[in-house]
């Protein structure tokens, strides 16, 4: 059952790496994203696009910046789903860099719990179905694990194919339908998931 | 100024039809009623004459026309026309005359107001062949209590003429989804007074009938994840069977009403589970490693049928209740699901993949004779009659969910479905005790 992921710790590294980039590379909207550094492009005809990378300072941190790097549209982390192949459970590679941004920040913020949900395409049986999102949702739960998440931070259950992101009745819609969606909760606070 | 005094009141009446259109939606699904139209009847149906019951303007509305409905939407009967002449209960017949109309057996019946308000309706049947009375009864009942005591008579004439028992008293359940809204309903079998036990803005799936029909065990999905409940139909109190961490899922009722076999994630993987009703004693059932899952009690107990992967493909299988060994049961195909035994335990309902449509077949347990019983889609969750007659299933018809009834000879169809929603999910209840 685990194959599929033998190889994602050796890759671990690699991945935080590109979503290091990623963030980078976010946080310079219309600058250039070829590298992480600082870089101001002075080539003739270009305007002069200055990105200050100013680090902010924390006197340890603020609940509202956490919640931001989760939910702000800018960042990596306020991607919530990854999708699947028909009859498939295997974390794409596409979405290696995803799991590697959410498996770092559960990592380093205890207090925060994930509730994975796998979905599944309206074909067949609900039950069977409801098994099936299960299994998706146990794979990036075991992906995150290996990535080095707590046990008692992740929940993986399923919604079958009872909650679909389209309601369309073709491959299009089901592709969107065969999906793990990412759920957080702040462990400190009564307030429901975000 | 008056270009924005005029957009809020352009708004405010936006907003109060918004209001009327929310409150219409959320009005409907109480008064939608499951409409059932026949599409298929048996082969030999029994000409039969229910003469109008005599005296019945006293009842809110008559119980001929019900009587007379239940008996032809079950594809049985053929109706032979009576004149529209009502007949008293005590009246000798002319065997002749309905002879000569064709018909093999008749009702006749009245209805007579009772000293204490309630009202007395008697009735007799008649083999009109054979020129004996076969069965006749009286009924007090209250001038609210038409329709139930319609049905007792239409179950005693199934019974006296077929041999077996009716299901016109017995109740269904289903989930109507209108919109965002999911509703588990209750209904006489010929979907009369629905009422609703849970109304839900998440879905609800799964539901089934504690053995005595005071309760039902469903999974509802309002803690944004699968929790079975226990739910009492006559005191509406519910309580959780199983929230686990991970999911909870597909309750079966063992058959004397005290166990649950559920579906549970907590230990990984989709595994089968035996808790007490109370969710009290969680015990494992069996151990695989793919996913198990839509466990069905045989009726005498002794098995359990299941849904396993462990093949390569989802096929049906069973294990002893107690635990033990698996057999596999469907080897035909690459999806068998949703196993459900007849009353009997003499046949095997389940959903079966033929070219990618998902249709209804049953299989002979003795002989491993298989049927695809329907030529439609999206076939799911079927629910076997208490007299393993008719068997209930989900389906769809022009992108709506329907709910569809087929004999076990595939002759007689029915289709229930509710204007503007989807029902799903169907659920045939046990005999009235």
């Amino acid at each position: 059952m685990n194959s599929p992921f033998r190889h994602i710790p050796l890759r671990a590294l690699a991945g935080m790496f590109a979503v290091a980039t990623l963030v980078a590379g976010c946080s310079t909207p219309g600058g250039p994203e070829q590298t992480a550094a600082n870089v101001v492009d002075r080539s003739p005809g270009k305007p002069v696009v200055a990105t200050p990378t100013i680090a902010p300072i924390t006197t340890g941190e603020l609940s509202g910046s956490v919640l931001a790097t989760l939910t702000d549209p800018k960042s990596v982390l306020s991607k919530r789903s990854i999708y699947f192949d028909y009859d498939q459970y295997v974390i794409k590679d596409e979405f290696k860099p995803l799991v590697d941004a959410h498996a770092k920040f559960l990592a380093s913020h205890a207090d925060y719990k994930m509730l994975i949900q796998g979905n599944a395409d309206e074909r067949g049986s609900r039950e069977y179905n409801l098994a099936l999102g299960q299994k998706r949702a146990d794979a990036l739960k075991q992906a995150l694990k290996l990535l080095g998440v707590r046990e008692t931070q992740l929940e993986s259950v399923s919604l079958g194919k009872e909650k679909p992101k389209n309601e369309g009745h073709d491959e299009a819609a089901w592709a969107e339908n065969r999906r793990d969606d990412m759920l957080y909760r702040d462990a400190t606070k009564p307030a429901g998931e975000f | 100024m008056f270009i924005g005094a005029n957009a809020m009141l352009f708004s405010l009446r936006k907003l109060l039809t918004l209001l009327l259109a929310m409150l219409a939606l959320l009005a409907l699904p109480a008064r939608a009623q499951l409409s059932i139209e026949i599409t298929g009847a048996g082969a030999n149906r029994i000409p039969t004459a229910i003469a109008d019951f005599q005296g019945e303007g006293l009842l809110p509305q008559g119980v001929t026309n019900v009587i007379r409905t239940d008996l032809e939407r079950s594809g049985l009967f053929k109706l032979v026309d009576t004149g529209n002449k009502p007949m008293p209960e005590n009246a000798q017949p002319v065997f002749g005359d309905w002879k000569s109309r064709g018909a093999d057996a008749l009702v006749v019946g009245s209805v007579l107001a009772a000293a204490d308000g309630r009202y007395e309706v008697r009735f007799r049947l008649y083999d009109v062949q054979k020129q004996v009375q076969l069965a006749g009864f009286t009924y007090l009942t209250g001038a609210g209590q038409y329709r139930p005591t319609a049905h007792r008579i239409s179950d005693v004439v199934y019974e006296k003429l077929l041999g077996e028992p009716g299901v016109f008293s017995t109740r269904i359940s289903y989930v109507v989804k209108s919109g965002k809204r999911f509703e588990l309903q209750i209904a006489d079998a010929d979907g009369g007074s629905p009422q609703t036990a849970l109304a839900s803005h998440e879905p609800i799936i799964s539901p089934v009938w504690s053995p005595d029909g005071s309760r039902l065990a469903y999974v509802s999905f309002e803690a944004k994840k699968p929790v079975v409940y226990v739910h009492s139909l006559t005191t509406g109190q519910r309580h959780v069977v199983a929230n686990f961490k991970g999911s909870n899922s597909a309750p079966a009722w063992s058959p004397d009403g005290t166990k649950l076999a559920v579906v549970l994630t907590k230990d990984g993987g989709s595994q089968m589970f035996t808790v007490n009703a109370d969710g009290s004693g969680v015990r494992r059932l069996a151990s695989s490693g793919g996913i198990d899952t839509e466990p069905r009690y045989s009726p005498d107990g002794q098995f359990i049928y299941f849904t396993s992967d462990r093949g390569g493909s989802p096929q049906i299988y069973r294990i002893p209740a107690a635990g033990g060994d698996s057999q596999r049961v469907t080897f035909d195909g690459s999806y068998n699901v949703t196993p459900r035994p007849s009353p009997d335990g003499k046949t095997l309902a389940f959903i079966s993949r033929n070219n990618g449509r998902f249709q209804l077949a049953v299989q002979d347990l003795a002989s491993h004779q298989i049927q695809v019983l329907t030529d439609s889609a999206k076939d799911e969750s079927p629910s076997f009659a208490p007299n393993g007659r008719m068997i209930l299933y989900a389906s769809e018809i022009g992108g709506r969910g329907v709910l569809a009834a087929v004999s076990l000879d595939g002759r007689v169809k029915q289709k229930l479905s509710i204007q503007a929603a989807d029902v799903r999910e169907p659920a045939w209840g046990p005999f009235q005790k």
